[in-house]
């Protein structure tokens, strides 16, 4: 074993900073008279909130305590062997950080090595071994335990996954190679493909049992003991482990078909490690399981030394770091309580945002509109929310009674009002009555009251310009759908003070949102971006590209959605509106386009028809579209939009729209779902080249999305 | 409204291992309330025919009722065990009779017809809660000499107890030691303790106390097998100079927890539940507080007194060793020989330990395994002295008699 020893020495060495797991080994006595039994532990010594990881060291400990295990093995001292985990945590896999830090694809092969060698020996040895997902798992700590001959699952096992599809990786110890020898390749797609790309959803435990994964499933109040128990009746025979006999047939090759397709839907042939991951569960069909090694470690290897991962990794810091504590956020001790809400409007932006803030804060709500009929509309959509969460269980009938309490509509903003302390206004998209608005708020609410605005493009700076206390005005920027996109953009004016923007946050965070600080610019981050980007789309379409080759074009980027889907989402009356907006504000890069225009007049909702299940060029659109006679190839396209994207990021940069292209990139990621393997879109920019071609140098630093030098 | 009294029955009884207490002990870092959750869950595991939702109450027992032994443990170690939500429990304090009388309060309200089936049990860990933490003393039981100082201090109340028999000598009550763990180490060599052992996982971090990571206790910590007068004879005597009470004739300081089904005999035989003990009497009684150890003897003769038995009747005694010397104080009172055989014959906390509020049903647990072996005994008893000036004692019917042979 003194290569796998001198690996992880060398691995080690270039990850100093390592939270090292330790892996105890303890001996006890079975139940049962059933014999001396080798329980290791994994734990980094700090509690949950920290949860095991493995990195090199950590991987030498559990290596050092096979050793020791493996003597007693085959000295007849020990009949079996388990592994299990610290409370709550089982091991959530390798330490992401560490493989930041790879530069050498010698270094990465080792890293991939080094857990398979390690891993490995836990089947090799002269006893039975057993793992006890106490807690969770995921990645490498999920593999460490399909290495072993048996395993159990407790029931209070919150989160069991193999993330590292999601992440950009493949699972690589052992997990793309054992998991469909165990369970099938179908239930194995589905584990590291379907849930890695459905925004890495999670197994509970039940769930890990009935796929097959685990043996046993066990309570969580004694789920070691239970599971002790079972492991001397497992090894005295009076238990027999029965496993389904696998489909090594045609059944095989559909499964890696289904997740090709849901790969394809998912990320469209632009990240690489579905498609690896999946190479090498269709390869591990024939039962080989060192050929699926060494496939593992030659893809971790190469994802690890490409950008799609880095940025992957970084993208998911964003999300869990960046997101969490927002980059220019006043000291969140300014903040004022929020006890009770006004929503102006009752429409159906406004019944989301009123149905958001009422589930979230659990405060009084009050709807106004400007007839009885809306108002009672608003607060009708509320109550029908409110009664298909109850449907769904998601509340019990006394939450879902003290929500409907919660919430009323007045027609009388003085009524309403008076007393609220956080009044969001979501009217018609037009400076004059949003400042009519306001100005009838401020004359009845409370003068510590936040005046906030869901306004997409408008100023907020001067929507606050009439009023006595502008100071109090932020914008509160949602995306549809309300409920599901996490980003918020808080705007701050020019005259919004540290304690209106300090409570903007702090209801952020109650509402759960990922909130990111935006200067009052026009359309702020992510309508800005999308707009310059489908404006350029817009004009080459315009300019006499078919509308097929312009789609196409921005399909290597593996964008949730083609342009001109997404356009029908938001509305063409609403794209064209903020295209307008923001013609305005830089008529020398956005273009108004008269297609659009005209589509917008026909009182078309879309370019496309579905007649045939697939998206097609609706024809009475075709009819109205004038284009000139300038084609270009998809290349072409491609090129024109990522210079406008790079080029607008770089001036907003320069405007100061955002602290850093970080926020860019969380907003885009959150607000727009664009995907974590372009890390947003800036270390995407910078791989291709379009950064330095564009403003003569990349957003990030080296290393901070990608390979580092 | 007519009632009928009826009769009760220990179902079935289980407990933790014991381990000692402190920071090297087996269960230093295991959480008091996790002892007695895993407690119940083996009964009901162990009794599927008794449907949880049929459970009246669940009434646990300790001494220090705060931190993990706080929070009306009976009602969230029901919770913590997986019990329906509409069982309710509460937390009973009768110091080391505890669990005993868990069992006699919800015995006596099953007996009304208030309850058809509980939970009875009790956990001590004196590791996490050492005896006296917190307490406050109303400061009147030494101005007006209420108690005697010593009363607070159970090795000194022992040491009293020997001033009050001095032949009750040190040597007999170290005899009395070393029998105890004999009887012990044999009833574990026949298996007849681990059976109702529930098995509990440890973790242990301090590497000072033995091999780091989770462990599984499947037996007693406190066990001394092969302890030798001479072990003995040189052991200090920690609660007077040149006293008589040492570490070797006393329980010691430990973690457990126990846990009993007590039920009204027609519901277990409704739902085919084991009867194996049956209630005849019980009975309390108040002693000078700085003799404590004397408490049994009063309780014993009032429950013999309340079931017209008298002390020739009861062939099986299960007595807490507290001390060695509140066991022979008990049984010179009575005339019994300090080796007679129908006494602890399984040994019993000298060499398993005394977690306090959980011991009464390790007593009964044990007397019941003895009932099933023994068809020709008839009664048997199992009593315990109480800190404060008390003694306890429950009187069973073997329900395997198979009359006088």
């Amino acid at each position: 074993m003194s290569t796998t020893t001198e690996l992880l020495k060398g691995a080690a060495e270039l990850f100093p900073d390592e939270v090292v797991t330790s892996a105890h080994v303890r001996h006890l006595d079975l139940p049962a008279g059933a014999g001396r039994f080798a329980l290791v532990t994994l734990d980094n010594g700090f509690d949950h909130t920290k949860p095991t990881t493995f990195g090199p060291a950590s991987l030498a400990n559990l290596n050092a305590a096979i050793d020791q295990v493996e003597k007693e093995a085959a000295a007849g001292e020990i009949v079996g062997v388990g592994i299990t985990g610290k409370p709550f945590i089982f091991a959530v896999g390798a330490d992401l950080k560490g493989v930041e830090l790879l530069k050498e694809h010698k270094d990465a092969l080792a890293i991939g090595k080094g857990g398979h060698e390690v891993f490995k020996r836990l089947s090799a040895l002269a006893v039975p071994t057993f793992a006890y997902y106490n807690g969770a798992a995921m990645g490498g700590g999920v593999e460490v335990g399909l290495h072993c001959t048996y395993r159990t699952v407790s029931k209070a096992l919150p989160a069991f996954s193999l993330p590292e599809v999601f992440l950009g990786l493949v699972p690589g110890w052992g997990g793309c190679t054992l998991l469909p020898n165990l369970i099938g390749a179908e239930k194995a797609v589905s584990v590291v493909i379907e849930n890695s790309l459905n925004q890495n959803k999670q197994l509970k435990g039940a769930q890990v049992f009935e796929l097959g994964i685990a043996d046993a499933l066990f309570e969580g109040a004694d789920f070691l003991e239970q599971s002790l128990i079972w492991t001397a009746s497992v090894l005295k025979g009076d238990v027999v482990v029965d496993r389904p006999v696998i489909d090594r047939g045609e059944a095989w090759d559909q499964a890696v078909a289904k997740g090709r397709f849901i790969a394809d839907s998912k990320v469209h042939g632009a990240a690489p490690a579905a498609y690896r991951a999946l190479d090498i569960i269709a390869a591990a069909k024939n039962g080989d399981l060192q050929q699926g090694y060494d496939a593992e470690d030659q893809a971790l290897a190469d994802l690890i030394m490409g950008g799609e991962l880095r940025a992957g990794i970084y993208a998911f810091n964003l999300v869990q770091k960046r997101g969490k504590r927002p980059a220019g956020a006043p000291d969140k001790s300014l903040a004022r309580p929020v006890t009770k809400v006004g929503v102006v409007g009752a429409g159906l932006m406004a019944s989301q945002l009123a149905l958001l803030f009422l589930r979230r804060l659990e405060v009084p709500v009050v709807v106004t509109d400007i007839d009885q009929e809306r108002v009672d509309k608003g607060v009708g959509y509320v109550h029908a929310e409110i009664d298909k969460l109850l449907a769904k269980r998601r509340v019990n009938q006394d939450k879902a009674n003290r929500l409907k309490a919660l919430v009323s509509g007045v027609l009388d903003k003085a009524e309403g009002f008076a007393d609220a302390d956080f009044i969001i206004e979501a009217v018609f998209e037009e400076i004059g009555v949003k400042q009519q608005v306001f100005a009838e708020v401020e004359a009845v609410a409370p003068a510590h009251a936040i005046l906030a605005t869901n306004t997409s493009s408008l100023s907020v700076t001067e929507m606050a310009s009439k009023l006595k206390n502008p100071e109090r005005v932020v914008g509160f920027h949602f995306f549809n759908p309300v409920a599901i996109l996490p980003l918020l953009e808080i705007v701050r004016g020019e005259q919004t003070d540290d304690a209106s923007l300090a409570t903007a946050f702090a209801v952020a965070k109650k509402l759960k949102k990922t909130a990111v600080l935006v200067k009052d610019a026009p359309a702020f981050v992510v309508n800005r971006i999308l707009t310059r980007f489908m404006g350029e789309i817009q004009n080459v379409i315009d300019e006499g590209t078919p509308v097929e080759v312009a789609e196409k074009a921005v399909e290597p980027l593996g964008l949730p959605m083609s342009p001109l889907v997404l356009l029908e989402l938001v509305g063409p009356a609403i794209g064209l509106h903020v295209s307008e907006t923001l013609n305005r504000a830089f008529p020398d890069r956005f273009t108004v386009s008269a297609n659009l225009a005209a589509v917008v007049k026909a009182g078309k909702r879309g370019f496309y028809v579905y007649d045939s299940g697939k998206p097609e060029l609706d024809p009475e659109v075709a009819a109205l579209l004038k284009q000139g006679d300038t084609v270009l190839t998809e290349e072409q396209v491609r090129a024109r939009v990522l210079d406008a994207v790079a080029q607008e990021i770089g001036l907003m940069l320069e405007e100061g729209v955002v602290a850093e292209a970080q926020d860019i990139d969380l907003c885009l990621i959150t607000g727009a779902g664009w995907p974590f393997h372009l890390g947003g879109i800036t270390p995407y920019l910078d791989r291709e080249g379009v950064s330095a071609r564009v403003n003569g140098k990349p957003f990030l630093e080296p290393g901070a999305a990608s390979v580092p030098a | 409204m007519p009632r009928t009294v009826r009769d009760v029955v220990f179902v079935d009884g289980v407990r933790t291992p014991f381990g000692k207490a402190g920071p090297k002990g087996i269960y230093h870092e295991t959480r008091a309330d996790d002892l007695v959750v895993k407690a119940i869950r083996e009964l009901l595991r162990r009794n599927p025919g008794l449907d949880p939702k049929k459970i009246d109450e669940v009434a646990i027992a300790a001494t220090t009722q705060i931190g993990d032994q706080g929070l009306t443990l009976g009602r969230t170690a029901g919770i913590l065990a997986g019990l329906p939500q509409s069982v309710p429990g509460y937390s009973i304090d009768r110091m080391c009779a505890g669990a005993l009388t868990a069992v006699t309060t919800t015995a006596g309200s099953i007996a009304f017809g208030a309850y058809d089936a509980v939970i009875a049990g009790g956990v001590e860990h004196m590791g996490r809660h050492p005896m006296g933490e917190g307490v406050d003393p109303n400061p009147r039981f030494v101005s007006e000499k209420l108690v005697d100082e010593s009363a607070l201090f159970m090795g000194m109340t022992a040491e009293n107890l020997h001033d009050r028999y001095p032949h009750i000598t040190k040597l007999r009550a170290d005899q009395y030691a070393v029998r105890s763990q004999e009887k012990a180490a044999k009833a574990y060599a026949n298996g007849k303790i681990q059976q109702d052992l529930v098995p509990i996982s440890v973790r242990r971090t301090n590497p000072e106390a033995g091999e780091t990571g989770w462990g599984l206790v499947t037996a007693d910590e406190p066990m001394r097998p092969g302890t030798t007068l001479e072990n003995l004879s040189g052991l200090k005597t920690p609660f007077r100079v040149h006293g008589r009470v040492t570490a070797g004739n006393a329980a010691g300081l430990n973690d457990g927890a126990t846990a009993s089904i007590i039920a009204s005999e027609d519901f277990a035989r409704e739902n085919g539940l084991p009867v194996k003990m049956r209630l005849v009497s019980y009975a309390f009684a108040g002693v000078e507080p700085e003799v404590m150890g004397y408490g049994p003897i009063p309780a014993t003769e009032k429950a013999l007194a309340q079931a017209g038995l008298s002390i020739a009747d009861i062939g099986l005694f299960e007595i807490n060793e507290a001390f060695a010397i509140q066991v022979l104080a008990f049984l010179d009172h009575y005339g019994i020989a300090d080796d007679d055989e129908r006494v602890n014959q399984y040994g019993g906390a000298i060499a398993y330990g005394h977690p306090l509020a959980s011991s009464g049903v390790r007593l009964m647990t044990q007397l019941a395994r003895q009932f099933e072996e023994q068809p020709n005994v008839r009664y048997g008893l199992t009593t315990m002295c109480v800190g404060f000036g008390m003694g306890a004692t429950v009187i069973w019917e073997n329900p395997h008699f198979e009359g006088d042979k």
